[in-house]
């Protein structure tokens, strides 16, 4: 049977690990070759790595890293941050990426897309979607790691976007990253009700009991956390297991 | 022991190369039709669309180089496919090593109530192997668990060496004379992808 993926997210900054709360307030983490082969070690299923370095020798270095994560890692990973073309696509998947996730060049330009599906296929394009839900209770797609609201519903650009050729969505709901209270299943349900594709559920994860609720209840594909990984306050054997013993198909 | 990777125009040719460093084992990517044919093992890997993919290798001559080799052959993923004799992922004529035909998972029309029951195509992640044979499977536990994301699969049949449920029961690695197919990605799963690369190379 196909299971629930675990996935721990590294976000890269200048070739360091590092985890922000809230977007914001930026901590270190570690190397994260070493860190990402551990994960794997230990059973995470896939990996994303995403890139917040802002430089311009942003390519060289990330590409570099991507090159050193794949002759050390037996497990499928993803790389996102900044990516903007086929070029940018190209090198990295040159380099042994196997998926790649685009976030604010897509929304600007959905052909995009298009084009990257068309030229590696659907399969290794992840759509990273950032959302918060408003006071008038709908969810919004934000841009820019979060820093820019648009007037788009979550549901509308997604269902858009598979269409266009995403394979996979990594839903990050931003009222719920950092907070540990737990993922946000409503909008995540109906993502992974009302599209053809996986979700991959991002933002809350504190406890064994959020993961498992974000898969039974939200019917996730696979689920993303951060911090309790670094910060150790959950160890992922644990966790499948854990979820294993509640009913939830992992691989252990 | 030389190695060899078919270089054509699918993706996943470096994972595989890194994949095999990571156990040891150095290959060469080559689209050279005498470097292929004097290779102790060759690997056909592949991620990507069929047709695209056939016609490459038709403009190439590597279509009818590869139905030649003699010497064990591992097609991996949309390798084993195209090994298939016909692929409906855009009625694509293949090969026709393996006499099966490739077909696309059909999805429910309509998601159940409940969204843990839904079926998405393409099938991505780990899922469990079982009914393993042959020498390629060996010392791999029934019901491992390999890495797959494919939109299209292969029946169960006579060269069927291992299967996999997704929607229905399905080949999820095949074997003829000296040619083995696998659909997962045995450069990405872990220690059980280790082990079954292993056991190519001491084929």
């Amino acid at each position: 049977m196909l299971t629930k993926r675990i996935i721990p997210c590294l976000d890269i900054k200048d070739g360091r690990t590092v985890k922000g709360i809230n977007f914001e307030n930026i901590r270190d983490a570690g190397d994260p070759v070493e860190l990402g082969a551990l994960y794997a070690q230990q059973g995470a299923d896939e990996l994303v790595f995403l890139d917040i370095t802002a430089t311009v020798e942003k390519r060289k270095t990330l590409s570099e890293l991507v090159n050193r994560i794949s002759h050390h890692i037996n497990i499928p990973f993803t790389v996102g941050g900044g990516i903007s073309s086929i070029e940018d696509v190209s090198m990295l998947l040159q380099n042994g990426a196997d998926k790649i996730s685009v976030n604010t060049a897509a929304f600007k330009t959905p052909k995009l897309l298009t084009g990257l599906a068309k030229e590696f296929g659907s399969q290794c394009i992840v759509l990273a979607i950032d959302t918060k839900q408003e006071e008038d209770g709908e969810w919004y797609v934000y841009l820019n790691g979060g820093r820019i609201k648009t007037a788009t519903r979550c549901i509308d650009w997604a269902r858009q976007a598979v269409n266009a050729g995403a394979g996979e969505i990594l839903l990050t709901s931003m009222n719920h990253d950092g907070t540990k209270q737990g993922f946000a299943l409503d909008i995540t349900g109906t993502l992974a009700r009302e599209l053809p594709v996986p979700v991959i559920a991002s933002g809350g994860g504190g406890t064994k009991q959020h993961f498992a609720d974000v898969f039974k209840t939200a019917g996730a594909d696979a689920a993303l956390a951060a911090s309790i990984f670094h910060f150790k306050e959950i160890a992922i054997p644990n966790l499948k297991k854990w979820l294993h013993n509640n009913g939830v198909e992992v691989r252990i | 022991m030389k190695l060899v990777i078919i270089k054509y125009n699918a993706g996943n040719i470096q994972s595989v190369l890194y994949a095999l460093e990571r156990i040891g084992m150095e290959a060469t990517v080559t689209d050279d039709p005498k470097t292929i044919r004097s290779a102790d093992k060759v690997i056909f890997p592949g991620v990507g669309e069929a047709s695209t993919a056939m016609n490459y290798l038709k403009e190439r001559d590597l279509d009818t180089l590869i139905k030649e080799l003699t010497q064990p052959v591992l097609g991996i993923c949309l390798g084993m496919q195209l090994m298939c004799d016909h692929s409906e992922e855009n009625n694509t004529p293949c090969l026709g090593i393996f006499e099966e035909k490739v077909s696309r998972f059909q999805s429910p029309k309509s998601y159940p109530e409940s969204a843990i029951s839904s079926i998405k195509v393409p099938q991505v992640g780990w899922n469990n192997i079982y009914d393993l044979q042959t020498p390629l499977l060996k010392e791999v536990p029934e019901n491992s668990y390999c890495y797959f994301v494919h939109g299209y699969y292969a029946a169960i049949g006579e060269h069927t060496i291992a299967k996999t449920n997704y929607v229905q029961p399905y080949s999820s690695a095949l074997h003829k004379n000296n040619f083995y197919g696998v659909q997962f990605h045995p450069e990405k799963s872990a220690a059980t992808g280790e082990q079954i690369l292993k056991n190519f190379i001491n084929l």
